[in-house]
């Protein structure tokens, strides 16, 4: 069984500076760097790093099996889908 | 057939053959469920982009508006709040109980904290007529030119556009508060069954379940923080 891997202190505590120094990172980037439209990309990439993270670390996914790992995904890939194929649409009507 | 009440740190509900196959099925409801938070906010999020790409310059204006110091001290709170949330899952596989009653009780305090932040942010912008119901939407136009990184934007964009803007705004962060709320309530459940030591480390799967539940409120929060405030 995959369930009963205890995630220590010290990890948690590292998840914890890496999400504090990512989210620095996403208002330095977005109130000091001028790229236009590239900042709403550049913003939404590393707010997607900070998600992994969370889901990988605090929410035990690395440690996790696979079936939980496939819940995740299908929320994740339904949503894509939807703002993808919603985009397809503005983008070539 | 027993009626006898079963120990549920040492022994499993008679429908499951194990511990290990009532945690891990107990586990995966909790996941289907996150699937489901992720597809209900996704739609609320691809609204989002929809009008954003249609509306750019609004959206601009509407997010410079906001305080994005409170939005980014939230963020801070909130990630404090997994992390002791986290540790608090740990304590309790680890069977210390009291330990991760504290835990539970700082990220109660860091969710409270949080929704006092909102209500602030949020009676400012009713002050300044920026709710677009119940009849209170009456924007303060000088309020928004003195937020705003360049005034031309309000020049040749209609201020429907700004209302679009802040309906996005009040749904999705009203919600994402609910969840909050509802949160607050899981883990006062959670603090009086980790009081009462019912918990060991072949039982824990509700402080699991609710800290998985109190992640993705987490990880719904990152994607608001740049969309609504920074950019």
């Amino acid at each position: 069984m995959s369930g009963h891997h205890i995630v220590e202190l010290k990890t948690n505590v590292t998840t914890f500076i890496v999400l504090v120094c990512l989210t620095i990172l996403t208002v330095l980037t977005a109130k000091f760097v001028d790229l236009g439209d590239g900042n709403l990309v550049l913003a939404m990439a590393i707010a997607s790093v900070k998600a992994s993270v969370v889901l990988l670390w605090f929410m035990h996914l690395k440690y996790d099996g696979l079936v939980n790992r496939v819940a995740a995904l299908c929320g994740i890939f339904f949503l894509a889908l939807l703002i993808g194929i919603s985009y397809l649409d503005l983008f070539f009507r | 057939m027993s009626t006898a009440k079963v120990d549920r740190r040492v022994d499993h509900s008679h429908h499951f053959s194990s511990m290990d196959a009532e945690h891990e099925a107990g586990k995966q409801g909790v996941w289907l469920f996150m699937a489901t938070e992720i597809m209900m906010f996704g739609g609320l999020f691809a609204g989002y982009f929809i009008y954003r790409f249609k509306f750019h310059d609004m959206y601009i204006a509407g997010g410079d508006s906001l305080d994005w110091k409170l939005g980014a001290l939230n963020t801070l709170v909130l990630l404090f709040s997994s992390f002791t949330m986290a540790q608090a899952v740990t304590e309790t596989m680890k069977g210390n109980n009291k330990k991760a009653l504290k835990l539970v009780i700082i990220t109660t305090l860091c969710a409270l904290v949080f929704l006092v932040v909102k209500y602030f942010e949020y009676t400012a912008k009713i002050h300044h007529g920026l709710f677009p119901g119940f009849d209170l939407w009456n924007p303060d136009m000088d309020y928004i030119s003195s937020k705003i990184r360049d005034v031309s934007i309000l020049e040749n964009t209609s201020p429907a556009n700004l209302r679009l803007f802040y309906v996005l705004y009040f749904a999705m962060t009203g919600l994402h508060g609910i969840h909050i709320l509802i949160g607050i309530g899981l883990m006062v459940w959670i603090m009086k069954r980790l009081k009462n030591n019912e918990f060991s480390p072949k039982y824990y799967t509700a402080v699991e379940g609710v800290g998985l539940y109190w992640h993705i409120v987490d990880i719904i929060w990152i994607f608001l923080f740049p969309l609504m405030y920074l950019i």
